[in-house]
């Protein structure tokens, strides 16, 4: 094999079993081939709607916002109030990784396994049902990585980036900070959308999850503002740890503790995801 | 006698494929309290090098969940299973490197191009780019879809897609073909073509294993075929033995207007052909919702009894016996859900 992902695996991941190697890259081309046709559709939804978000509610808000009595309300970095935008848009990067992971993670796991039946010829290839698991979260990373990057790229052409930022790299950790923050939403989703016999499941998702999440985890104003009872159930959401890390290190005001302890807390939710992945498509994929 | 040890004398394990014995298939109960289901309860079985090898039966049966064993896809519950002298718990991504499957369902990339299907899965194992391309043109003119290559999958008709699934499993030149119900859906003119190239293969000395519920399907290719019936093998062997062993030489078909009870008079009638030890004698009888199956070596000799015993049917059939009367014989005759 020359594939260069290939890479051996301990039975911690096999569970037990004889060591094979990962054969995910295999499943990555194939969802790649298929991207290649359908790509101009995920244009709008998953890049133009933030985008429009940050016109609309970074430019035009923000104009009203920093005008008002609301305008040092966002802290300061270097001695001068933080603008609306420079709070909002590393928020809405968050965001955009949350919102491109729930997207990829739920309909096309159920088209692959009901509705085109897809992983019922891979895994009667030599992939296993781990090899699926992990191709497809792989996959819907890089999705979660294009988006980003297009949206961090009009962050900085917006003045969002740099203009927060002390020099240095800092900033632009926010990058794969807003990654992990997506993968810590799909790795999990994934796992679960292979145990759906409907798509009933996924709008709720969309409606009781994605947009309370969206509205709750300060990304359009300080946790601190909400009622007290409500505050932790906010602080506790993978949401509000993706927001808080993007938007520390965008404004290089995270210190090293809060860094760890979000990436932690988003890392263990992508371990947590992988373990219950692995058995779910293991029970759907080899019953 | 010297042991001579012949060098074309392939070892033993090369003359049976693919071996079975006492293997079961349970599922565990699907919710707290429930029954587990056995759809495999202890089978044995042999598919030599070369041959097309059938399983038979009706829905339910366990065919199915056979095939996905063998496809080293749904785990063994209990018993041996060897495929290509490796065990399917150990060794199943190499197994499969080495196998064809033919899904009951298309499992096609719907949105992609004829070609574009055979590359992904070429990828899945592990084959190189240009290698890939080579076989595509080999089989999708085996298929005869070549033509076809640059057509996106959904607009194809049930044919192209099954004959673009087949020439997929071929993509790794699988020792071994596996094909569940591979012409259910199809129109005859696509059964027949695809029953040509699946020929074809067997021809060039690839191993076939196939499920089916269409006898004349298993007549025209299987060599060797197993009746399966609620997760067991019922009877084993070549279509003309299974006729022989379960079945006479031919079979009267005699039907009666519905719902005027003639039907059930004529049985009575009838009985007394059966071992009657003269000319149209039978040896046993069928009765079917709508019509009376008479079994005996003369079908023609057993119309004239029938005649003469005072039953006069609306229409009369006299046709050679099939492996559809062995099935129906084994099988029973009541509607499987």
């Amino acid at each position: 094999m020359t594939d260069k992902l290939s890479v051996p695996v301990t039975g911690l991941l096999t569970g037990g079993a004889s060591v094979t190697p990962v054969m995910a890259d295999r499943v990555v081309a194939a969802f790649l081939t298929n991207y290649r046709r359908t790509w101009r559709a995920s244009i709008f939804s998953s890049v133009l709607a933030p985008l429009l978000g940050l016109v609309a509610l970074g430019m035009s808000l923000g104009k009203v916002v920093d005008a008002g009595p609301g305008a040092h309300a966002f802290g300061t970095v270097d001695g001068r109030p933080v603008t609306y935008l420079v709070f909002l848009a590393p928020a809405l990067l968050a965001n955009t990784a949350m919102q491109t992971a729930l997207g990829e993670s739920m309909y096309p796991v159920m088209q692959a396994m009901k509705w085109q039946r897809q992983y019922h010829a891979a895994i009667a290839s030599p992939l296993s049902a781990l090899d699926i698991y992990l191709g497809h979260v792989t996959f819907v990373t890089l999705r979660i990585l294009m988006n980003s990057t297009v949206f961090f790229g009009v962050m900085a052409l917006f003045g969002a980036v740099h203009a927060a930022g002390p020099a240095g790299i800092g900033p632009l950790l926010a990058l794969p900070a807003a990654v992990l923050t997506g993968v810590a939403f799909c790795a999990p989703t994934i796992g679960w959308a292979i145990t759906q016999e409907r798509d009933t499941g996924f709008s709720l998702v969309f409606r009781f999850v994605m947009i309370p999440l969206f509205l709750f985890s300060g990304t359009f104003f300080p946790v601190s503002q909400l009622p007290a009872v409500i505050q932790p159930l906010a602080y506790a959401t993978p949401l509000w740890h993706g927001v808080d890390l993007c938007r520390g290190l965008a404004l290089g005001t995270a210190t090293a503790g809060s860094v760890a302890g979000h990436v932690a807390y988003l890392s263990a939710l992508v371990a947590a995801g992988v373990w219950y992945g692995r058995r779910t498509y293991r029970r759907r994929l080899n019953p | 006698m010297a042991q001579i040890t012949s060098p074309e004398l392939p070892p033993a394990v090369e003359t049976a494929l693919i071996k079975a014995a006492g293997l079961r298939k349970v599922f565990p109960p699907t919710r707290r309290g429930g029954d587990a289901f056995t759809a495999v309860d202890g089978i044995d079985f042999e598919v030599r090098r070369g041959e097309v090898f059938g399983f038979l039966g009706p829905n339910g049966a366990g065919k199915s969940s056979t095939m996905r064993m063998i496809g080293c896809v749904s785990p063994v519950s209990a018993g041996e299973l060897t495929i290509l002298g490796m065990d399917p718990r150990v060794d199943s991504s190499r197994i499969k490197a080495r196998l064809g499957v033919v899904p009951q369902e298309d499992s096609l990339d719907l949105e992609l191009r004829v070609r574009e299907n055979l590359l992904i899965y070429g990828r899945y194992f592990g084959l190189k780019r240009a290698e890939i391309a080579a076989r595509t043109a080999e089989l999708l003119d085996f298929v005869q879809l070549a033509d076809r290559a640059e057509s996106t999958v959904e607009p194809l008709s049930g044919g192209m897609k099954r004959r673009l699934t087949i020439a997929r499993s071929l993509i790794n030149s699988p020792e071994i073909l596996i094909l569940d119900e591979p012409t259910t859906g199809l129109d005859p003119q696509a059964r027949h073509v695809v029953w040509d190239r699946l020929f074809r293969l067997k021809q060039a000395g690839t191993t076939l294993v196939l499920t089916t519920h269409y006898m004349d399907e298993a007549e025209q290719l299987c060599d060797r075929l197993v009746v399966m019936d609620h997760g067991r093998i019922a009877a084993e062997g070549s279509p003309r033995d299974l006729i022989e062993r379960y079945s006479t030489r031919e079979v009267l078909e005699i039907r009666f207007a519905p719902g005027s009870g003639e039907q059930e008079a004529a049985v009575a009638k009838a009985e007394g052909l059966v071992h009657s030890g003269e000319r149209g004698s039978i040896e046993r009888i069928e009765e079917l919702p709508d019509r009376i199956l008479l079994y005996g070596a003369d079908g023609e000799a057993a119309l004239a009894a029938v005649h003469g015993s005072g039953i006069t049917p609306l229409a009369s059939l006299v046709r050679r016996s099939s492996l559809e009367d062995v099935f129906l014989h084994l099988t029973g005759r009541t509607l499987v859900d």
